[in-house]
């Protein structure tokens, strides 16, 4: 009795604690030894497997990626990506034509990746791989294999019968009602049983090192309540005995947590990943989150659209790419394509990053919260819930179900500094909202992140804006604003006097940018 | 013929299946145990007492070790003994192995070691290359300085002078495939399979760790996930662990670090600050150099002296400079002991140099790369006396022996050339004035374009480590396979060496299979280090294949009444007499004949002397050459920036594989632009590495690599006699990555009048720092 799915077309059942990682299990069971462990905390690809669901196909992080995360679903690992004869994936080809191995070691991650976006007929390469790091090549060979593999058509191997139904388009309101979609063929969790009860671990609160942007507890911690939807009880093992919860729906969830407040969700576990790799806990009562799709749906409205808790950054992204390119253009900076397959949303919010990358851009978009406990529901705006560092506004058994933003914000930017591009953690990432009539700032909302123990609006700066002339000598004489606003810290990405020089900076460029200067290094022609 | 030929990597198939195997990969025997090592979470102090208890009661563990445990005293150093496995009282650095848990799992391992509780004195740490001056914490007696001329009467004489200082931060090696071994125990003999680039170090030192002779220790590396200096002395702890462990338990044990382990044990490349004064002349001639180097060297001595020296070695880089004083520190702190990464030094003294060079440019308003050329070393007389070329030019100097500060003078000096072609192929003066408009246009970008040189010296400073050996098998159906020195790391240098083996033969590379690395198989092997690998192992290959022929060759005409020199191979055909056998033929032939068909080959490079304290001598067999130009943009009100184009023109001498040797270049010159620009090692004020996994360590990623990629090879055999007049490729390309540092301070130095004074890496922090001094 365990966790059923397709691997590599067949069919499989899985054992273990229900944080046991899909990588650990593939190397250590199934001696799968072609996918690898380059840092175990999804930040280097090497790990990368493709998994495909009713949703589709995507590349995700094998190492911080829990085997109920898999209940019903395809994996398909670099031994998978050949035909069954041997034949190589055109992919595969292409990389020992054009030299895109070197070493190796992050080759099966980059041949996956490549695979899953070659099968979805991604192209936007500089996206799709900047989740796999190679030390060796430079890139240069693996570009040009991954342009040459795009013109040859999809091996008819690759394309995996999704237990659960036909693969869907990832699409805005495509998202199935609370509770309707089948129980999944390949799932074979003992559906009927009750949720063991084991002993307590206190607190799921931030890991000694938050890991910063990423996140998806959607809650935190809680107690066995009735009424419940079917839990699923993975057997235990004497080093990890633990149950694992997976709901069907949103109001599932909210009576099962209501009575497990000390439990943990896992939405996409791009960071509790993190708690279990990295910090080494166990995790006794857990709940993940994706089998309620009702919590992914995303509603666009005509004058607002509200993004569920549980849609994922690469769900996000596609629904806010025509309406918000700034923001658009950080989500594609957010992790990589394998942690937004992967990371939720609600996740990022409720783990309440001081850094948090969305919650700036949200904030300074005005956007709503909306948190459920049970049956009752209540928002607020977003930027009350972070109260202080590791502390938001929520209570036991409460957890984010949505965020409600405007339909339209034409002067919204949002910017992000980090020290690389791809892939990094933001030493500040402000966004910036801003009505000006007839040349005058009648309002204003700007959110830094990184710049104080939780994302924060900047109202010193707010206020030294509003009801002045929008001109560059407003925004100069704005700029001791930013130290009564913050005090932020030094550490490994930045000091305390260039992040506060930085944000006075990205004002000085949110100005030029709506003057229609040009100020992203990205736009720039060699 | 094979050899030059764009043949793929022999492992390029496997690669991409997920079939080729590592250490971790290699399935592990029934009953296999896992180690982890429990670290010191202080910088600096006494060891007072270790409760293990926790430890040993802890799920899955079946022993653990402190020193006091060890049957012998076990050390890791490759080089003077001073880096116990297991803390024996001192603590020196903060992730300093204490202690070995030996456990069921790799989780239950490293779940127990988290159980320790260490009595420690602490004792405020050393962290800081200025901590370490003060504190006169050093490895030798004191500064090693080499000296070229008269230094201060020169600097005195000179009509312009300048100061500077430049500070460059280590770097991670980030090598895929973390540190992994396994070793198996069986009759007093210890197997070990490590990742790493010295087994016959490994050997040496497992032997040592457990008493053994050499020959009872067997160590076997198939290939490493990458390995850029990092796996030449960072795998010893690991594979000594093992192999102590195997001794103990009687089973196989393996080891691998988790990725925050691996940074926080392993040494990196060093950090160094470099003062310097220079003085020169209204156009911009060097004429004298005094330069002071700052090594950050960490706790143990590891190989810091031959990087500091390699360091020294190439202050010069590309520029004949008259009067010249190099003094090198290598400064002892309580952080992780740095070690080998490729370029060893080299990228550390040329950025120095390169750092001066711009000064000067800067400082007289001169075209930096007019600046360059004027003290580029003299190129070599074609022809020599009497061929009726004139040696003088527009800026020649008078005609000096072209000698670098130790004495060696450079014989192959091909940058004035290679200069020309790379500024024409870029296009650099066209673009340079575009970029000049562009800037003059735009209030918050500004753009940098820059050209940097570099000159590597190649060969083991250390003279006695220029050796290799070979061994070659042909068996009766005609399949080689052929055993060498070297390890395979990604370089593709066991596919070069099987290229010149199948030309030596005559036969398609397809017949010749290269085994793991073995030292049952060869003994005494150098590291496959300072790009040495297809040079010298190539040249052992090529001397046992030579060896096989003419034995061959010897029987055949024998048989067909004619003479061996006219037997030929070629094509997979073996011609006697104007009679053609297929190879496999005439390899039954000698088989019937009674003929061995399995030779060895040895290779010792010549010419080799060099005197490390004085600072003279010849201590390369020759020099690799290389140039790249890059174009970067920066923010100025971030300091975020990005490189936008590089070109690049890299001599290979005749190469072995271009493609290869490509893959070498683009992967260098990137992972050098890495070192300089996101790369950022941070330690806090307790000695603890703030940036110890990938998320707090940025290495370029893909959209890092530059949107336009120029390289080409310049291809003209070496005139020094290796092997097919070929090149090193290994290091050189790295310190092509100088030119986006260069660029960066180009881009800086348009916001302003004032010396930018850019340091590295060039974060965004960093260049936004430039740009407020460049305005002042």
């Amino acid at each position: 009795m365990g966790i059923g799915f397709l691997l590599n077309g067949e069919r499989v059942e899985a054992e273990g604690p229900p944080t046991r990682t899909l990588l650990d299990w593939l190397r250590e069971e199934r001696s799968l030894t072609g996918t690898k462990e380059g840092c175990n905390e999804g930040d280097c690809g090497a790990c990368t497997v493709m998994v495909t669901d009713e949703r589709g196909a995507r590349a995700l992080n094998a190492c911080i990626l829990f085997l109920p995360q898999l209940a019903g679903k395809a994996v398909r690992t670099v031994e998978g990506i050949a035909g069954p004869d041997g034949e190589l994936h055109p992919v595969q080809r292409a990389m020992v034509d054009h030299h895109g191995s070197q070493c190796g070691f992050c080759t099966p991650g980059f041949v996956v990746a490549m695979a899953a976006a070659h099968l979805n007929g991604d192209t936007d390469f500089d996206t799709a791989l900047a989740g796999n790091l190679c030390r060796c090549t430079g890139y240069a060979p693996i570009l040009r294999a991954a342009e040459a593999a795009s013109r040859e058509p999809v091996p008819e191997w690759m394309r995996d019968a999704v237990p659960g139904g036909a693969p869907a388009a990832v699409g805005v309101e495509a998202g199935p009602g609370a509770g309707d979609l089948p129980p999944a063929e390949g799932w074979a969790g003992r559906r009927d049983d009750a949720v063991a009860t084991v002993a307590t671990e206190p607190g799921t609160g931030p890991v000694p090192e938050a890991k910063g942007q990423r996140g998806e507890t959607v809650g935190g911690t809680a107690s066995l309540g009735t009424g419940a939807p079917p839990p699923v009880a993975l057997p235990p093992r004497p080093e990890a005995a633990g149950a694992a919860m997976l709901p069907e729906s949103a109001d599932a969830l909210a009576a099962w947590y209501m009575a497990n407040p000390d439990a943990t969700l896992v939405a996409g576990a791009t960071d509790v990943g993190l708690w279990v790799t990295k910090g080494l806990r166990e995790l006794p009562k857990v709940a993940f989150l994706h089998r309620a799709r009702d919590l992914a749906r995303i509603e666009v409205g005509p004058d607002a659209i509200r993004l569920g808790a549980g849609a994922t950054m690469t769900e996000v992204l596609a629904a806010v790419e025509g309406r918000f390119p700034s923001w658009a253009r950080l989500i594609r900076r957010y992790g990589s394509a394998q942690v937004r397959s992967a990371a939720t949303l609600g996740g990022n919010i409720a783990n309440g990053s001081p850094i948090g990358d969305n919650p700036p851009a949200l904030i300074a978009l005005g956007a709503v919260l909306h948190l459920r406990r049970g049956d009752a529901r209540r928002t607020m705006p977003l930027e009350s819930f972070f109260l202080a560092y590791g502390r938001q506004d929520r209570q036991p058994g409460e957890f984010v179900e949505a965020v409600t933003i405007p339909a339209t914000a034409p002067a919204f930017r949002v910017y992000k500094l980090s020290k690389r591009f791809d892939q990094d953690i933001s030493a500040v990432c402000g966004g910036f909202d801003m009505t000006v009539e007839g040349g005058t700032v009648t309002a204003a909302r700007i959110a830094f992140g990184g710049m104080a123990g939780v994302p924060k609006r900047a109202t010193a700066v707010e206020a030294a804006l509003v009801g002045r002339p929008w001109t560059s000598e407003t925004v100069a004489a704005a700029m001791p604003a930013f130290a009564e606003d913050f005090a932020p810290l030094s550490d490994m990405r930045a000091s305390a006097a260039y992040r506060l020089e930085a944000a006075g900076g990205m004002l000085m460029r949110y100005h030029a940018e709506l003057s229609g200067a040009e100020t992203d290094v990205r736009e720039v022609a060699p | 013929m094979t050899v030059g030929l764009r043949e793929t990597h022999d492992s390029a198939t496997l690669h991409v299946t997920g079939q080729a195997r590592y250490v971790d990969d290699i399935p592990a025997p029934s009953g296999c145990l896992h180690l982890a090592f429990g670290l010191s979470d202080v910088a600096r102090g006494r060891l007072l007492s270790l409760d293990l208890s926790a430890v040993r009661a802890a799920p899955g563990v079946v022993d653990v070790m402190a020193a006091d445990d060890l049957r012998r005293p076990a050390d890791c150093s490759p080089s003077v003994h001073d880096e116990p496995l297991l803390c024996d009282g001192p603590i020196h650095y903060l992730g300093q192995p204490l202690f070995l848990v030996i456990a069921t799992s790799h989780l239950a391992a490293r779940k127990a070691v988290r159980l320790a509780v260490a009595e420690v004195a602490e004792e405020r740490p050393i962290l800081t290359i200025e901590e370490a001056l003060a504190a006169d914490s050093r490895f030798e007696d004191g500064p090693r300085v080499w000296t070229k001329g008269d230094t201060d009467t020169a600097m005195a004489a000179a009509p312009r002078r300048l100061r500077g200082s430049v500070e460059m931060g280590g770097q991670e090696h980030f090598y895929l495939e973390g540190q992994a071994a396994l070793a198996l125990p069986g009759e007093g003999q210890m197997e070990v399979h490590s990742s790493t680039q010295h087994p016959s170090e490994i050997q040496h030192k497992v032997a040592d760790a457990l008493g053994l002779h050499m020959n009872d220790v067997r160590v076997v590396m198939r290939r490493m996930g990458g390995g850029f200096g990092g796996k030449e002395s960072q795998g010893n702890a690991l594979a000594i662990a093992c192999a102590v462990a195997a001794e103990r338990t009687g089973r196989a044990c393996r080891m691998r670090y988790d990725r925050d382990d691996d940074m926080v044990i392993t040494g990196k490349r060093h950090e160094f600050r470099i003062d310097y004064e220079v003085g020169f002349d209204g156009d911009g001639r060097l004429l004298a150099v005094d330069v002071i180097q700052y090594a950050r060297c960490g706790w143990s001595q590891d190989l810091s002296l031959a990087v500091a020296d390699r360091a020294m070695l190439h202050a010069d880089n590309a520029y004949l400079i008259p009067a010249m004083r190099i003094t090198s520190h290598r400064l002892k702190t309580n952080t992780q002991s740095a070690t080998a990464f490729r370029g060893f030094g080299g990228p550390q003294g040329m950025l120095g140099m390169e750092r001066i060079v711009e000064h000067v440019a800067r400082d007289l308003g001169r075209d930096p790369v007019e600046v360059r050329r004027l003290n580029f070393y003299a190129a070599p007389k074609e022809g020599g006396p009497g061929t009726g070329r004139r040696f003088t030019g527009a800026h020649s100097r008078p005609p000096e022996p072209p000698t670098t500060p130790y004495g060696m003078e450079v014989t192959d000096f091909l940058l004035h050339e290679m200069t020309e072609e790379l500024l024409a192929s870029s296009d650099f003066e066209a673009r340079r004035a575009a970029i000049r408009d562009w800037n003059a246009r735009s209030p918050i970008l500004k753009k940098g374009l820059a050209y940097a040189p570099v000159k590597f010296g190649i060969s083991f400073t250390l003279s006695h480590l220029n050796q290799a050996g070979a061994l070659v098998n042909v068996y009766r159906d005609g399949s080689v396979l052929l055993n060498h020195g070297g390890t395979e790391m990604g370089q593709g240098l066991h596919r070069k060496v099987t290229q010149i083996a199948a030309s030596r033969l005559g036969i398609p590379v397809e017949r010749v299979r290269i085994s793991a690395t073995d030292t049952t198989k060869v003994p005494n092997t150098s590291a496959t280090a300072a790009s040495s690998g297809a040079d010298l192992n190539g040249m052992a290959v090529q001397a046992a294949c030579d060896t096989l022929r003419d034995r061959m060759a010897a029987h055949l005409a024998g048989l067909h009444q004619t003479a061996p020199e006219r037997v030929e191979f070629e094509g997979g055909m073996v011609t006697v007499g104007g009679q053609a056998l297929t190879w496999d033929a005439a390899v039954e032939a000698c088989y019937l004949g009674r003929v061995s068909l399995s030779a060895t080959g040895f290779y010792a490079t010549p010419d080799l002397e060099w005197d490390r304290l004085r600072g003279r001598g010849r201590p390369f067999f020759y020099f690799s050459y290389g140039c790249s130009v890059t174009e970067v943009v920066i923010d100025t009100l971030t300091g975020e920036n990005r490189i936008l184009r590089a070109d690049i023109l890299h001599d290979c001498g005749s190469s072995l594989n271009p493609a290869l040797d490509i893959g070498q270049i683009e992967g260098g010159y990137v992972q050098g632009a890495g070192w300089l620009t996101t790369e950022e090692l941070v330690w806090d004020d307790k000695g603890r590495l703030r940036t110890h996994a990938p998320s707090t360590y940025k290495i370029p990623a893909v959209s890092d690599r530059p949107a336009v990629f120029n390289v080409r090879l310049w291809d003209a055999p070496n005139r020094a006699a290796t092997v097919y007049r070929s090149k090193a490729v290994g290091e050189p390309p790295f310190m092509l990555g100088i030119s986006a540092f260069l660029a960066l301070s180009d881009a800086c130095a348009a916001t302003g009048p004032h010396w930018p004074d850019l340091h590295a890496p060039a974060t965004p922090e960093r260049v936004r720092a430039a740009v407020t001094r460049a305005r002042g």
